[in-house]
């Protein structure tokens, strides 16, 4: 008789950071295959087809890219707050929040000249939606009110907020759904085809978060926080402080991404909002180790799976949905795999206690 | 005290001796209880009265040894098992669920309850068991509006309710006040008189003489001596267990202690679970270039005493002044910008941050400071510098200044905090048990450095079990015993005896 | 008026129906300590199977078993991630709820007949859970809406309170109470935290499976790409409103759906007003995200007031500290 045992690692493994992410993505890759062959569908003519559909020509590429961002953005968002073992998951409210701050510039600051439109109506989404994170920051900093939660709640009321506003309230006097179209000054310039300006912004953020994480005081003190709030507060850290700043930033960079994606893609508050981006997000930030450099990666995977999905359509007939099934599926056994981290498996022979 | 007794003992423990890495709980302990009897287990902290216990709990297992109950041999694997055998132990951490009501509570996990527990039959037993031991407990109570006098109480009524009649008590007068602890003895003599026994672990002096028909004093996992109460006096069984006067001393300067440098003054910190405050009225003063020490058993609001001068625990009443500035109820970086290094009793929760580097615990003071940063940016390049400074200087035993720190070894881990606080040290060191667990060696090099932090003039407080090290390390030692001063005095006119029994409770000639 | 309240009224039940089943089972859940977020994807899938299954093979039980099966799959992997490999569980619920989402709108277009292309959104049950009225009792005005419903609102009229009399008044909802608040004492008493944990979960989901294939065999007999449009957040908020207790549960169903119920007759109607539809429409949520602050923050007086299982989301394992 044998018993396996669990048990804490004494030594860090050098091999599980690469290994386990690796096996994981590639046993998500065969589950896949089994959902499409029980649905009698050739795996490897599926995965060709979403190949060929996210990167099978310059314009796919760009798509992808594109789609890549608003992901890229909402995961580095989810990853900061996640460093402070705060659990954002409110990434698509404040990303909504963002899209309704930029419109509400736009649309309605008309005494501004059009040159600043686009800067000003940026400025508000990030200001929206750090603010909608701040919220529910607050009451967990002050009040230990779980932020799982409040953040979780607050995403309905942004976009039903945004249904409002973009039916109702701010609805283009004509035609379909929807604000009126943002005027040629409030719309991001393309910078290569499909791509637009705001993989600048993505780039950049992803450099900016990499340095405050990894190198500077602030970094240093939301590490601290991360992995023990209690040794963070003995050396004279302000947990409250900091989780509160953590989450303005934290929603401002996917207000920021609500309103870059608006303004480029959508060209106008309208439905579809949201797109699911700040959800993923967290998928994203998790898998990335919360390193933001991994984040690309993962984000331009994660958007490969979403814009491929579309070829399986036009190719083999093949639901777009397949995207969605396998981007739920590649953390499954990721989470699985995790736990090699910090334990290893022990068999013990009974009788030998 | 009863007359029931039988040929036999009810708790026979032959030749146990446990081990865990690194430390001998116990050593060949033998410990026998008659059945209608109360005998108390006393000794300090790391005795292993605990361990012992806890054995017998069915929470370890012996590593050689044997246990008899009712004269046939036990096999305890486990608390059930021991619960089978009529074992009950009330720990000092209470398991009880605080949203759930007494009776409830009670019942928790029991094997034989029916699919609808019958409500009104359990709270009538409740009832029957509290009238007849004096219990006083109202079954429909929920837990959480209890105090923690009246919690003990159901912790007593889970065991007898489950026909326990060897009771085991771990300082059950920890959090009671005295009439509280009045009770409890009252309680157990009836449950006496009905033929169960109990032994409890203490050590405190009064428990001891008001309670137990038998003392067992254990030091350093031994049992040093077992004798009838009525037969020694609190001066013999401080002796016992605290040991013999400390015959030398570490090498220092001549004590010339400068101004005041941290007061504190009446400082009272209330229990937020009710029962006695955790710091009692205290008043202390630590002057440039001294050490003092703070003796007891741990529990007795050491820690709390720590918290408070380092603004990690709100005080409710008092001030304590550094260098004639209130800074009462600061924030911890206050008080470390006043100067104020901690090394914490609490290691591996509160010192270190596991998962991360050797190099960046060592940084965690003063990363804030030109000699790791630039403006905002930590230089990656000092940091290394000054780690590999800290890690020579200290001996800190790791591969690398980068390894995470939660691979050190717990001596390594200790020196890791011991040189972050010792080297940003701007006036005043509070060291909490600083040398628990150390080898002899590291030991050496923890006393050697406070006695060198207070010879450059800072105000060293030294929190430590253990009289000797006190005796060789500190000018002055105060006792605490159940969060108030007992006494303040300087080492050179003091002795173990008048300590210990100061340590034990007994009251003080004069503070 | 009375017309329009008890037409109200019965669709309120209708679609409260489906939340309570699914409410009750995360009730469940989150009572052991699970936080179990997968309950939109497993409420979906629920859906779907209910749907293929009883299209493809004509019988309605046989539906409501698929569902039932599925449920108890779906948050077996949660429950696996979650209790044996200490994964975290707020991330394991929302990748169970995309896999959930994908794979039932996936399915949708596959299990269907040849002749749809192999899609089943259109298609027709030959039978649905049609309601089934009291004689006499369904002529009360307004409460007589209580009693001409289908037979799974029927059954709820006795699970419910069963749910609670389990959870408060026999010894397994005691164990899975202690479970929930403080695992450490119940393993030292002699529970299983890890067996407990495991069956309430599956159970929870075998619940929310229900939940779903209420939707798809009696509210609406169809099945839709997404037609449980976010319910089964609306179940996370119902858990906390009813403050964990199943015996409240009824009460946030019957508000949140009314409040649902009623906006949708107003969008239908047109109307617009004093308060926009859209705003009935993210209310729920909005009046749990107030409950929840207000109720933490008055919480930290009263221990008592606020009833969130002390150890939900956390794992626990018997060998560590």
């Amino acid at each position: 008789m044998m018993r396996f045992i669990i048990e804490k690692r004494t030594t860090k493994s050098k091999y599980s950071v690469f290994i386990v992410p690796l096996v994981s993505f590639a046993i998500s890759l065969l589950l896949g295959a089994i959902v499409l062959a029980a649905s009698k569908a050739n795996p490897f003519a599926a995965y060709k087809a979403m190949f060929e559909g996210s990167f099978g020509n310059i314009r796919r590429i760009q798509y992808t890219l594109r789609e890549a961002m608003p992901l890229l953005m909402c995961g580095l968002a989810v990853g900061i707050a996640f460093k402070l073992k705060f659990w954002n998951i409110g990434a698509e409210g404040q990303y909504v929040s963002g899209a309704i701050g930029f419109t509400w510039v736009v649309q309605f600051w008309t005494f501004l000249p059009p040159v600043l439109l686009l800067p000003v109506g940026l400025l508000m989404g990030i200001i929206a939606g750090g603010l909608w994170a701040g919220v529910p920051g607050t009451l967990k900093a002050q009040w230990g009110v779980d932020e799982t939660l409040t953040t979780l709640m607050l995403n309905y009321v942004a976009i039903g907020y945004a249904e409002y506003l973009y039916i109702d309230h701010w609805k283009a006097p004509f035609g379909n759904m929807g604000t009126p179209k943002f005027p040629d000054a409030a719309i991001l310039p393309s910078v290569w085809g499909r791509v637009h300006a705001g993989v600048f912004f993505a780039l950049a953020l992803v450099v900016i978060l990499w340095f405050i994480l990894y190198k500077t005081r602030w970094g240093f003190e939301l590490n601290m926080i991360g992995k023990n709030p209690k040794a963070a507060r003995y050396q004279g850290v302000s947990i409250k402080k900091n989780i509160i700043m953590a989450m303005l930033f934290s929603g401002a960079i996917a207000g920021l991404a609500g309103a870059i994606h608006t303004s480029a893609v959508a060209q106008k508050l309208t439905t579809g909002v949201n797109g699911n981006y700040g959800f993923t997000g967290i998928i994203i930030a998790w898998m990335g180790g919360l390193n933001p450099f991994g984040s690309i990666i993962v984000a331009i995977v994660m958007a490969a799976l979403s814009t491929g999905a579309g070829q399986l359509q036009i190719a083999l007939k093949l639901p777009e949905a397949m995207g969605a099934v396998l981007q739920g599926l590649v953390l499954l056994p990721l989470l699985a795999g995790s736990l090699f981290n910090e334990y290893h498996l022990r068999v013990i022979k009974k009788g030998a206690e | 005290m009863n007359q029931t007794q039988s040929a036999e003992p009810i708790v026979r423990m032959e030749n146990i001796s446990k081990r865990f890495p690194g430390v001998i709980a116990n050593e060949s302990v033998d410990l026998t209880l008659m059945q209608g009897e109360v005998l108390a287990l006393l000794g300090e902290n790391g005795a292993g009265k605990s361990t012992l216990m806890n054995m017998l709990a069915g929470l370890y297992r012996p590593d050689s040894g044997s246990i008899h109950i009712r004269g046939t041999h036990a096999n305890i694997q486990s608390p059930q098992d021991s619960m089978a055998l009529g074992i009950g132990m009330v720990h000092q951490e209470f398991m009880l669920v605080g949203n759930m009501t007494v009776a409830e509570n009670i019942v928790l996990g029991m094997k034989d309850l029916p699919f609808v527990p019958d409500i009104d039959s359990i709270n009538a037993r409740i009832i029957e068991l509290s009238d007849r031991y004096g219990l006083k407990v109202d079954p429909q109570a929920v837990i959480h509006d209890l105090s923690v006098g009246e919690q003990q109480r159901v912790e007593i009524l889970k065991l007898v309710y489950r026909g326990a009649d060897i009771l085991i008590l771990d300082e059950p007068t920890a959090v009671l006040t005295p009439g509280e602890s009045h009770e409890l003895n009252n309680i157990v003599k009836i449950m006496l008189s009905e033929g169960k026994s109990a032994i409890f672990i203490t050590h405190k002096m009064d428990e001891v003489i008001e309670f137990s028909d038998k003392v067992q004093v254990l030091r350093r996992g031994k049992t040093v001596n077992i004798c009838n109460t009525a037969d020694v006096t609190p001066k013999d069984l401080a002796n016992m267990m605290v040991g013999r006067d400390v015959l030398f001393s570490l090498d220092r300067c001549p004590y010339n202690p400068g101004g005041v440098k941290l007061k504190v003054e009446q400082v009272t910190v209330n229990n937020p679970l009710g029962g006695r405050p955790l710091l009692d009225d205290v008043s202390l003063e630590i002057h440039r270039g001294e050490i003092l020490g703070i003796a007891g058993v741990a529990g007795n609001g050491q820690q709390q005493l720590a918290e408070v001068i380092t603004g990690l625990v709100r005080c409710d009443r008092g001030n304590i002044y550094i260098d004639g500035m209130d800074k009462t109820n600061n924030t911890p970086l206050s008080f470390i910008k006043a100067g104020v290094s901690h090394i914490p009793a609490d290691r591996g929760a509160m010192g270190i941050v596991g998962d991360m580097s050797v190099g960046e615990n060592l940084a965690m003071k003063k990363y804030r400071t030109k000699e790791i940063s630039k403006g905002v940016v930590i230089k990656k390049n000092f940091l290394r510098m000054f780690a590999d400074k800290l890690i020579d200087t200290f001996s800190i035993k790791t591969p690398d200044q980068g390894t995470s720190v939660k691979y050190l070894s717990g001596g390594n881990i200790q020196k890791t905090i011991l040189a972050r606080e010792i080297d940003s040290c701007g006036g005043i060191l509070i060291a909490v048990y600083p040398s628990r667990g150390l080898d002899v060696g590291a030991t050496e090099a923890v006393r050697q450095n406070i006695i060198a932090q207070r010879d450059q003039g800072n105000a060293v407080l030294l929190v430590s079990e253990e009289l000797e090290e006190l005796q060789m390390v500190a000018d002055r030692i105060a006792v605490m015993f159940e969060g108030k001063i007992m006494g303040t005095r300087n080492v050179k006119d003091t002795n173990t005896e008048e300590l210990g029994l100061m340590m034990a409770g007994a009251v003080s000639r004069g503070a | 008026m009375m017309d329009f309240i008890t037409k109200l009224l019965a669709a309120t039940i209708a679609m409260g129906t489906s939340l309570t089943y699914a409410t009750l089972g995360e009730i469940y859940t989150e009572k052991t300590g699970i936080l179990n977020l997968g309950m939109e994807g497993t409420m979906l899938m629920g859906a779907l199977t209910a749907f293929a299954t009883a299209y493809n093979t004509g019988s309605l039980f046989l539906g409501l078993a698929g569902a039932i099966v599925i449920g108890a799959i779906f948050s077996a992997i949660h429950a696996f991630l979650s209790i044996t490999m200490r994964a975290n569980q707020v991330v394991s619920g929302l990748s169970i709820t995309m896999f959930g989402t994908g794979l039932a709108n996936f399915l949708g277009q596959r299990l269907g007949p040849q002749t749809n292309n192999f899609n089943l959104v259109g298609m027709n049950l030959q039978s649905k859970f049609n309601n089934i009225a009291i004689p006499g009792l369904h002529k009360i005005p307004v409460i007589g809406a209580f009693f001409d419903v289908s037979l799974l609102t029927y059954a709820l009229y006795l699970i419910i309170p069963f749910a609670w009399f389990y959870m408060y008044k026999t010894k397994y909802g005691l164990a899975i109470r202690s479970v929930g608040e403080a695992p450490r004492t119940a393993s030292a008493m002699g529970l299983n935290v890890a067996r407990i944990r495991y069956l309430y979960t599956i159970i929870g989901g075998m619940f929310a499976g229900l939940g779903g294939a209420c939707l798809s065999l009696s509210f609406t007999p169809s099945w839709n790409d997404n037609m449980t449009g976010g319910k089964g957040w609306i179940v996370i908020a119902l858990v906390i409103f009813a403050t964990w207790n199943p015996g409240k549960a009824v009460l946030g169903t019957l508000v949140f759906g009314g409040i649902t119920s009623l906006q949708f007759s107003l969008q239908a109607a047109g109307f617009r007003m004093v308060i926009p539809s859209q705003f009935l429409g993210f209310s729920p949520y909005l009046i749990t995200f107030l409950t929840l602050s207000i109720l933490t923050i008055a919480n930290q007086k009263r221990k008592s007031l606020f009833s969130a299982p002390s150890a939900l989301g956390t794992s626990f394992a018997i060998d560590e500290k």
